[in-house]
């Protein structure tokens, strides 16, 4: 039983840390810099929990897994934030290769949205409320 | 000096807000679960669940959300246990898969990797599930959020690996997927009986 149980871990462990191998090779081979979040961003989801898995079998402890519950937890609540940031922002600038795209749906609305200008500094009416007319 | 002349639908933009402007405090009713989850930080920092460290906990929590009030999250006031737990089991599922689908790009596609800009419109009309259609499709990789559109609940995201327009097509069922299974465990009433006519009667075993 301690045997397979000392497998286990090394198996999980290994496979975490595969993830993260993954992860730096995606963001050498991959084209541009939205497709390197993906590599950048994701595979800390399951690296993570291979990794945390494999620690609570190994500490053979129980009280340890809300410890690593709650740290998984807040990467599952803090990664798409920051790949959402970091994508957002390069989206808008050069760093995103768009013209590789194979479509792009969004590119209308910024365009748009960059012709108007910022909101407060001229009232964009379009009824004509009685708090802009005085 | 806000603009007060919301159409109907911008209404929700400042949802914290009423309707003359003040901005209300959450009552516990909207607050426990944020109540809960910081009593399990406590806990699970300090590994005791004994309930004098509990007792505690609880102190430590009414005293932050107190000292530090945050707007109320707007709850649908449904949750279905089981579809949860389904939720849970299919999300880590897909993240083994596309785990080993975006490994196999990063190794053998390469520069040669194609993606896409989708705009997915969502059927949801609630803040809460937009947020969390956002993270569970970003968590899972081959996707993530790069703007949404919150009055319209569109969500605009970067796919990979999207060579036709029929990928495209199945990469927009695939979210609108995501859509319906959280409605089925979180969403509100309303919204999980449109899920259910929309689905027809076996909606549960559906693949999408």
């Amino acid at each position: 039983m301690e045997i397979f149980l000392d497998v286990l871990v090394a198996v999980l462990l290994i496979l975490g840390c595969l993830m993260s191998l993954i992860a730096g090779i995606g963001l050498l081979t991959f084209p541009d810099m939205l497709t390197r979040m993906h590599a950048a961003t994701k595979p800390q989801v399951l690296g993570f929990l291979l990794i945390f898995a494999g620690l609570a079998i190994y500490l053979r402890s129980w009280a340890v897994v809300p410890v690593l519950v709650l740290a998984w937890g807040m990467q599952l609540l803090t990664a798409p934030v920051s790949a959402h940031m970091i994508g957002r922002s390069g989206y808008r600038t050069k760093h995103a290769a768009k013209e590789t795209l194979f479509s792009d749906e969004l590119s209308h609305v910024v365009n748009k949205v960059n012709g108007t200008p910022p909101t407060g500094t001229t009232p964009v009416s379009k009824t004509g409320s009685p708090d802009e007319q005085d | 000096m806000p603009n007060k002349n919301f159409e109907p639908r911008d209404q929700r933009i400042d949802d914290a807000l009423d309707t003359s402007g003040v901005r209300h405090r959450a009552t516990l009713k909207q607050e426990w679960p944020l109540l809960l989850l910081l009593l399990f930080v406590w806990g699970a920092l300090w590994q005791d669940f004994s309930l004098g460290n509990m007792v505690f906990g609880v102190i430590i929590a009414l005293l932050i959300v107190n000292l530090f009030p945050l707007p109320p999250v707007v709850l649908s006031g449904r949750i279905n246990a089981w579809y949860c737990l389904k939720l849970f089991i299919w999300f880590l599922g897909q993240v083994f898969a596309a785990s080993v689908h975006v490994a196999w790009l990063a190794l053998v596609r390469g520069k040669r990797t194609r993606s896409a800009v989708i705009a997915v419109p969502l059927r949801t009309d609630s803040d809460l599930i937009v947020m969390t259609v956002g993270h569970v499709l970003t968590l899972i990789p081959g996707s993530f959020v790069i703007d949404v559109d919150r009055s319209s609940s569109t969500l605009y995201l970067h796919y990979i690996d999207i060579e036709s327009p029929a990928d495209v097509e199945k990469a927009r069922a695939g979210i609108r997927d995501i859509e319906r299974r959280l409605i089925m465990a979180i969403g509100s009433r309303d919204e999980y009986e449109a899920i259910k006519s929309e689905c027809g009667p076996n909606f549960d075993a559906r693949k999408g």
